[in-house]
Parts: structure tokens; C-alpha cells; sequence
């Protein structure tokens, strides 16, 4: 479904953020990558959303080559791809129905698809009592939890999931595995990079652990070992 | 599906200019300033050119005959005069008795020049012609016409014998130097429009683009859930667009109480235009104009700053 073809990313400095970077994903796959800061995770996923684009290699999707697509295409392809970041990415005035809905209108959707959907989504990640809060008014845990409804409320074919637990506490951490882990069993490939043993022990799940910029392992049922 | 994407950029363009109100101001107030300054230059264009008509309508050439000119001679030169492109028609024949009638009702309380009149016994007023031209500029080839000699404008002289003097005391001096001002007037408000309109862009400009920097929370998102560039850009589009739309109606509504005032304190200057009148008269034409040039301006501002601002 994804696939990493000796991918190299040189910025104009000459500093490499990745080096032959090859590898694959399947669909429904959970895989995790880990990896010291600097280690190429960040650039690795935004080559993969067409961000930016590789110095060397090819980026497949399905069977098109990412790095090929033209403006308009691209807007196609993220529609395919929900992304949760590590600082939310709410926007502070509008009510957490309106931060949803409003992924959906970007993607063209009809406003009766919007007013079914977004309630359906928040009730997915527990969270249907707080649709009229804004966001100031909701913990790190809930906030995180609109992040991962916006990013799938448009059914994507791959969530991207960037450090999603960064900002959060032990307990708040591990609801969020537990929904990431439920969009991947309703059959949704989840990509999710993580500092957090405890998420990548407790996951069981395929690991990618990156150093300087190259993948050094890959396990099936990883643990996280640097 | 495209109705829907309208709506909501349109929406949206709404939602960012209530949300920056305070922002907006800045480019409101300065867009009013240059719309303002368009619309004066549309009544002051209206004032000087209805002035000059005025005066221009006083400007024609009178052809005083010889006592002894023979009345066929007089209608034949009429009638060539009449053909001439540039003279309007009609041009206008009192016969020796028609003056002289005139004359005496003219000077009806003056018995010293009646009784001298009356004196004299026979009528010493010659015919008159009184011709007008289409322009004022085509009052030389009517001169010429008449193959005219001396300097002084009351009394020339013609090649023709039978006639005596041609008065063409122009108002013609006062027509060129009018024109002239009201030519310097349109250039001076077309450059003084030129350059407010060039501030009122990059102010709006530099609107947007604070409005733009504000708003990348929500761009960066957009982007990332794969909002098409136009679904991104339209709503500063409409956003600059309002802004325009705005100033023009705050422009218009300043305009009817200073048109008011100044009708009644220019009516006796600028004598038969009263500029109120001209205001609610041509108010579609003069809407049209300062809506326009509102939202044009507003509509570039805020393709520039997107275009520089807004990488998608």
C-alpha cells in the first residue's frame, strides 16, 4: 500500500535527514516508528504527504508515485490521509464540532454528511458530551481525541499519527493507543511515531527504528530497544 | 457541489472579516479616502463642465451689415453660412427694421437717443446675423470664413464689401482659459486617483496579510485535510472584496449630507447645477462607479497579497 523506494532526503546544507530508506507498509498494518529526535521520523512522514519532496528515491502510494503528483492531485491524496500531531492543531475558536465539521467542509462534503458524521465520530472516540466545548475548555487527553476524530472523520485510507502522545500524561497516553488501535481494527492503516517504550512494549505491534537518518531495524512484534 | 464550495468561501470570507473587524478598519478608512476623492473628482467634473456650457452657450459671432447691403445678398451669405460643418444651425437674420425695432425697445426710457433717432429720419442700424458654432474650438474656421483683418475682436473687418464690422468679442478667452482648468482639474484628479488607489492597495495589502499570518493556524489545516487552493484562497478574495464594498457604501452615504451642504452653499457660485440634485439624479451611474472601483480595489489587494503570502 505504501512504499519507501531507497528514499534519500539531502537539504541544500548538505545535512542528510534520510538515507536509503526503503520499506513497505500493508494495508490494515499497525506500524510503529521510533527513533531519537533528529532521527528522520518528521521528514519521513512529511515526504509521505507530499510536504516535501525526495532528493533521491521514489514514495509510492498504491501505485502512484507521490513526488509526481501535480497540485491539484495532491489535494486528492490528503484527503486519503488523516494526520494527528503532537500540538493538536485546534483551531482556538471554534467549538469541537465546528473544528470537525470543518475538515469536512474543507474536503467538499455535503452539510447533511456533516451533521450525521460528526456526532457518529465523536462518539468513536468517546467524547459526544463535549461537542459544544471549545477547546480551551478540554483537557491535553480530549484535545487529542478531536485531533484523531478530525483526522478520520473524512474515512481515510491512512492515519498518521505524529508523536500524538508527547503532551500527555501516562493515562491519557494510553487512552489514545487504545483509539488508534481501534480505527486500526475497523480497518484503517495507522503509521504512528513515538519516544514512548511504554506505548511500543504495550502496542505489540511492527516497529521501524530509525538512527541518523537510515531504518535500523524492523520487527514484527517489536519492543523498543534504543 | 460547487454551490455548496461558493457558499461556504463566501461564508467564510464573511466569518474573516467580522473576526479581524479592528484589522479591517485600517484599509476601510483608507479606501474610503480614495473613493472620496473619486467621487469628488466626478462632481467637480460635473460642476466645471455644466459651467462651461453655460458659458459657451453666451459665445457667438455677430455680422453687422452695411446700411446699403442688399437683403438678397445677405440671406445668399446666410445660406452659405449655414452650410458650413461647423456652424449650428439656425443662424439667425434681423433685417434692418427688426433692429431698429429692437434698438428702439431697447432704449424705450431713453428719449434723448429716440428723438435723436427720429431726427436723423431714415434708419442708420444695419442687418444683423448671429451665428452660433457647434464647439467653441470652431469658431476660428467661421472666422476665417469671413477673411477677417484688424486686432480688434469687436470691429473687424471682412473681405466681404457689404459687410461693415464682425463682433467676435469672445467669451472665447474665458472658454480657453476654463477649459484649461477643467483639463488641469481632470489631470490632477486622475493622478492624485492613481496614487490613492496605489496606497489603498498595498494598505489592504498589508491587511490581508496580517489577516493571511493570522489565520495560518487554520490554512495549515486546511492544507493537511486537502482543501482544494481555491477553497483556501476564496475567502480572502471575498474578505478584500467586502472591504471595498464597504468603504464604497460608507463613501455614498458621506456624500448626501456634504452634497447637500455644498449645493446650498454653491448654488450662487457655480450658477444652475445644484450638486445635491446631480448627486440623487445620477446616483445608479455614480453607485456603479464607486462600488466598482471599491471592490476592484479590494478584489487586487487581496490577489497580491495571496498570491505573495499564501504559499498552498
Amino acid at each position: 500500500m505504501i512504499h519507501f523506494d531507497k528514499v534519500s532526503k539531502i537539504y541544500p546544507d548538505n545535512s542528510v535527514a534520510l538515507e536509503d530508506v526503503s520499506f513497505s507498509v500493508e494495508p490494515k498494518e499497525f506500524v510503529s516508528i521510533v527513533g531519537h529526535s533528529g532521527a528522520g521520523k518528521t521528514t519521513l512522514l512529511k515526504m509521505f504527504l507530499a510536504e516535501e519532496k525526495p532528493t533521491k528515491g521514489k514514495i509510492f502510494f498504491e501505485s502512484t508515485d507521490i513526488s509526481t503528483l501535480k497540485k491539484g492531485q495532491i489535494n486528492d491524496f490528503r484527503r486519503k490521509v488523516g494526520v494527528v500531531f503532537q500540538d493538536f492543531r485546534l483551531l482556538p475558536d471554534r467549538n469541537v464540532y465546528e473544528n470537525i465539521a470543518f475538515a469536512m467542509e474543507a474536503a467538499g462534503r455535503e452539510d447533511e454528511e456533516i451533521e450525521a458524521d460528526v456526532p457518529h465520530v465523536l462518539e468513536l472516540v468517546d467524547l459526544s458530551k463535549k461537542i459544544w466545548n471549545f477547546p480551551h475548555e478540554l483537557s491535553g487527553g480530549e484535545k487529542q481525541r478531536v485531533s484523531i476524530a478530525r483526522a478520520i472523520v473524512n474515512q481515510p485510507d491512512v492515519v498518521i499519527a505524529d508523536e500524538p502522545t508527547g503532551n500527555l500524561d501516562p493515562l491519557n497516553t494510553y487512552d489514545i493507543v487504545q483509539i488508534l488501535k481501534k480505527i486500526n481494527d475497523l480497518g484503517t492503516t495507522v503509521i504512528l511515531t513515538t519516544h514512548n517504550k511504554g506505548v511500543i512494549d504495550s502496542l505489540k505491534k511492527r516497529v521501524l527504528t530509525m538512527e541518523n537518518g537510515r531504518i535500523i531495524r524492523d520487527d514484527k512484534e517489536g519492543k523498543y530497544v534504543i | 457541489m460547487m454551490w455548496i464550495k461558493i457558499k461556504r468561501i463566501v461564508h467564510s470570507g464573511f466569518y474573516s472579516f467580522w473576526r479581524n473587524g479592528f484589522v479591517s478598519l485600517s484599509s476601510i478608512l483608507v479606501m474610503v479616502v480614495t473613493l472620496f476623492v473619486i467621487g469628488s473628482t466626478i462632481f467637480s467634473g460635473a460642476i466645471l463642465s455644466s459651467t462651461l456650457n453655460q458659458i459657451k452657450d453666451k459665445v457667438d459671432i455677430n455680422v453687422y451689415f452695411l446700411t446699403t447691403a442688399n437683403e438678397d445678398e445677405i440671406l445668399a451669405l446666410k445660406k452659405n453660412l449655414e452650410q458650413l460643418p461647423e456652424v449650428a444651425p439656425p443662424v439667425v437674420y434681423l433685417s434692418k427694421e427688426e433692429v431698429l425695432a429692437s434698438f428702439k425697445k431697447r432704449h424705450q426710457n431713453d428719449e434723448f437717443t429716440l428723438q435723436a433717432l427720429d431726427e436723423l429720419g431714415e434708419n442708420p442700424l444695419g442687418a444683423t446675423l448671429n451665428i452660433k458654432a457647434k464647439d467653441p474650438s470652431q469658431y476660428e474656421s467661421i472666422i476665417n470664413f469671413f477673411g477677417l483683418k484688424g486686432t480688434e475682436c469687436s470691429s473687424l473687418e471682412s473681405k466681404f464689401p457689404i459687410i461693415d464690422k464682425v463682433n467676435y468679442c469672445q467669451n472665447k478667452d474665458a472658454i480657453d482659459r476654463l477649459t484649461n482648468i477643467i483639463n488641469s482639474a481632470n489631470r490632477l484628479g486622475f493622478i492624485l486617483t492613481i496614487f490613492l488607489i496605489i496606497i489603498s492597495v498595498l494598505i489592504t495589502f498589508n491587511t490581508l496579510r496580517l489577516v493571511i499570518y493570522m489565520s495560518r493556524d487554520e490554512i495549515n489545516v486546511m492544507r493537511l485535510v486537502g482543501a482544494s487552493t481555491n477553497y483556501i484562497r476564496g475567502p480572502f478574495f471575498v474578505a478584500g472584496a467586502i472591504y471595498g464594498f464597504i468603504s464604497a457604501i460608507i463613501t455614498l452615504i458621506l456624500f448626501y449630507p456634504i452634497t447637500i451642504w455644498l449645493a446650498n452653499t454653491t448654488e450662487s457660485f457655480f450658477v444652475g447645477l445644484n450638486i445635491f440634485h446631480y448627486y440623487t439624479a445620477n446616483f445608479g451611474e455614480i453607485f456603479l462607479i464607486i462600488v466598482g472601483s471599491g471592490v476592484a480595489i479590494g478584489a487586487i489587494s487581496s490577489y497580491l497579497a495571496v498570491r505573495k503570502y499564501l504559499k498552498v
